[in-house]
């Protein structure tokens, strides 16, 4: 009885099913529409500046199509390249870089490693301090940063303001903490049992964190190390406000100051000191991109 | 090699005490097996003797040395993890190696130890893969040779098969078996699968809520449990156990059960018996395999009843019947030619010369 009642109370039109293949296609379609959206977007300033890096500062500035080169020349290529200003500009950047890469992960490594497994009192607290210090904008620093400097030279005699050195000491703040979150992240996704392990095996705190850990997190120790080369090379507001003789200037401040003269821009230059400025990270980047992603995604699910 | 010894060890978490004054002895040469549910505290013990865990309270000693306050490493003991804990950039040789590296042993003598180690747990073709090229069960012999390579004073294995699949685990077994008969290092194994304790051990220590209930042979603990706890957590199917008490009957005395039911306590039995009294509200423990098909022949304490089966089981070398007697569910073990059918009738005996007598409100064996 039962059944037949049922049967009588089925739908009477055949019901519409979805599919799941016409779906992904749909989405798969989306997809690709604001995937393209994106690279358009983010593609056109390089490729602008590629272009007007090609071209003469007549050419720039004559009523043609700025979308196309009519005459490519390589002189504004030749014009910085030669200059031993911009040169010095570029060293500046990369001592800079190389040293705060260096100092940010001797202090940050371990510092991740106590936070993340020698669980002393108040180590969680601290951890969530490390991170909430990166929250505080350079903005809001530079000024207490550069008191700071001004009482340390009245004090000891050693001028910070206006020596490239100056930001070795301040580009710290912002990478130390990051990079020490990446890496409790890191540390905290590889199993307890490995460490014990190594404990066990007659290994000290030092030798597990070097043994160990850091080969074992290797991706995110790259993908902070990345994050600390990013930040000090393309960083303007710090060398801006602590730098000021064109021997101390690094690369981002440098191109600004001594290529835009009064309401005089040139362009050209500009656009070629920029793209010649982006090539280092383009070229770590390039090659280390999988380890970044992997790195910097396990800092955000486990940290 | 050494023995381990656990005197009043005691480890609290703040306001919970995981492990609450244990004593254990353990012999060179011996396997020991702590079993118990999960949350009984036998990690914690493993880990208290590995020194991963401060002790809060009692004296741990390896080989007479009192070790509360000494570090893993100076303990001389290695670990075998559940999840196996093998350091992954290392090759299997490295991963075996790496103890006997920190401690700068002559290369010759490493490579020579890892080769025996490696010869033993027929793991000689993957020393130089990585853990990630290997499966679960040649993960776990690696994890077994990084151990044997250092020859330690002890080994310690935690739950080492809980993360392999069933068949695997019962080879494993055999394995781990093997090794210690090869190296006789003192082993302290926990796991919480009864049969693991009783295939491997030479003692099981039995845990429950902190407390040792009670230590012993598989046979011991098998045939002599000592408390509710141990009767039912060894064996399996687990012992029944069925409301009763004692009445005289003639000058006899008896188990009743039910109104229906009641079973004279085999003579043997008798004097032990006797004077618990009459009113006191106890269980009747037995296991599945003496409750069988009743073949029709008497014995000397075997008595059999009639009963309507609720489920039957068929395991292919037996069939196990479940029934209910008194609102109590209970097992037998019967064969699988006896004609148990679901809701069917059938005639069973129950061999009361292993029938366990156990006090209802404190759980002892009598």
């Amino acid at each position: 009885m039962s059944t037949l009642a049922i049967d009588k109370a089925g739908p009477t039109r055949k019901v519409k099913l979805g599919s799941i293949s016409r779906d992904r296609v749909w989405a798969l379609r989306w997809s690709y529409f604001f995937l393209t959206l994106f690279a358009v977007f983010s593609l056109v300033p390089p490729i602008y500046m590629l272009i007007t890096s090609l071209k003469s500062s007549a050419e720039i500035s004559a009523a043609t199509d700025p979308w196309w080169v009519y005459h490519p020349t390589l002189e504004n290529y030749i014009a910085l390249l030669t200059s031993n200003q911009f040169l010095r500009f570029f060293w500046n950047s990369a001592w800079v870089a190389i040293i705060v890469v260096t100092v940010t992960m001797l202090i940050s490594v371990p510092a991740a490693f106590a936070l993340a497994r020698m669980k002393f009192w108040g180590s969680a607290t601290l951890a969530t301090g490390v991170f909430l210090t990166y929250l505080i904008p350079d903005s809001l620093l530079f000024l207490p940063l550069f008191k700071m400097f001004a009482k340390f030279s009245d004090w000891t005699g050693i001028e910070l303001i206006n020596h490239w050195y100056a930001l070795v000491l301040v580009y710290p703040t912002l990478t130390v903490p990051f990079c020490t979150w990446i890496m409790i992240g890191y540390f905290a996704s590889i199993p307890k049992e490995l460490d014990e392990a190594a404990l066990i095996d007659g290994a000290s705190w030092f030798q597990t964190l070097t043994r160990i850990f850091i080969p074992v997190a290797l991706p995110g120790l790259i993908a902070a190390t990345i994050f600390a080369f990013t930040v000090s090379w393309a960083q303007f507001l710090y060398p801006l406000v602590f730098t000021t003789s064109t021997d101390q200037l690094v690369l981002p401040v440098g191109i600004i100051t001594t290529l835009v003269k009064g309401d005089v821009f040139n362009w050209g230059q500009i656009m070629t000191g920029a793209l010649l400025g982006a090539a280092p990270p383009l070229l770590i980047y390039a090659f280390l991109m999988d380890y970044y992603i992997a790195g910097l995604t396990a800092g955000a699910t486990k940290g | 090699m050494a023995d381990v010894s656990l005197r009043k060890v005691v480890k609290r978490y703040d306001d919970v005490e995981a492990v609450r004054g244990i004593d254990l002895d353990i012999a060179d040469h011996e396997f020991v097996v702590l079993v118990g549910p999960s949350g009984c505290g036998k990690s914690t013990t493993l880990r208290m003797i590995a020194g991963l865990e401060d002790i809060t309270d009692g004296d741990i000693t390896i080989g007479g040395d009192v070790v509360n306050d000494v570090p893993p490493k100076d303990r001389d003991i290695a670990m075998v993890f559940q999840n196996y804990a093998l350091y992954p950039h290392m090759t299997v040789a490295e991963n075996m190696s790496f103890g006997l590296r920190l401690k700068h042993y002559p290369k010759a003598e490493i490579k020579s130890r890892v080769a025996e180690a490696a010869r033993m747990l027929d793991i000689t073709d993957l020393v130089d893969r990585k853990p990630k090229q290997l499966s679960g069960g040649q993960r776990q012999r690696v994890a077994m040779g990084r151990a044997i390579v250092r020859n330690p004073k002890v080994f310690l294995f935690d739950e080492p098969l809980s993360n392999l699949d069933a068949k695997l685990r019962v080879q494993m077994r055999i394995e781990i078996k093997k090794v210690h008969q090869k190296v006789r290092t003192t082993t302290v194994y926990v796991t919480h699968d009864q049969v693991e304790a009783m295939t491997l051990a030479d003692r099981v220590v039995v845990m429950n809520k902190g407390k040792i209930e009670q230590i012993g042979t598989p046979n011991e603990l098998y045939h002599k449990p000592a408390t509710r706890f141990v009767a039912g957590f060894i064996g399996s199917p687990a012992m029944n156990f069925v409301p009763c008490r004692l009445e005289d009957a003639g000058g006899k005395l008896n188990v009743r059960v039910t109104d229906r039911f009641a079973f004279p306590v085999p003579s043997a039995r008798v004097a032990r018996y006797q004077s618990v009294p009459r009113s006191e509200k106890l269980l009747l423990g037995i296991r599945p395999e003496h409750l069988t098909e009743a073949n029709g022949h008497a014995a000397p304490g075997v008595e059999s009843f009639e009963t309507v089966l609720d489920v039957t089981e068929p395991m292919g070398m037996e069939t196990l019947v479940y029934f209910t007697l008194e609102g109590t569910q209970v097992c037998g073990r019967v064969n699988p030619s006896a004609g148990a059918r679901d809701g069917a009738p059938l005639r069973l005996a129950v061999d009361l010369n292993n029938m366990h007598l156990l006090n209802e409100e404190t759980g002892a064996v009598l």
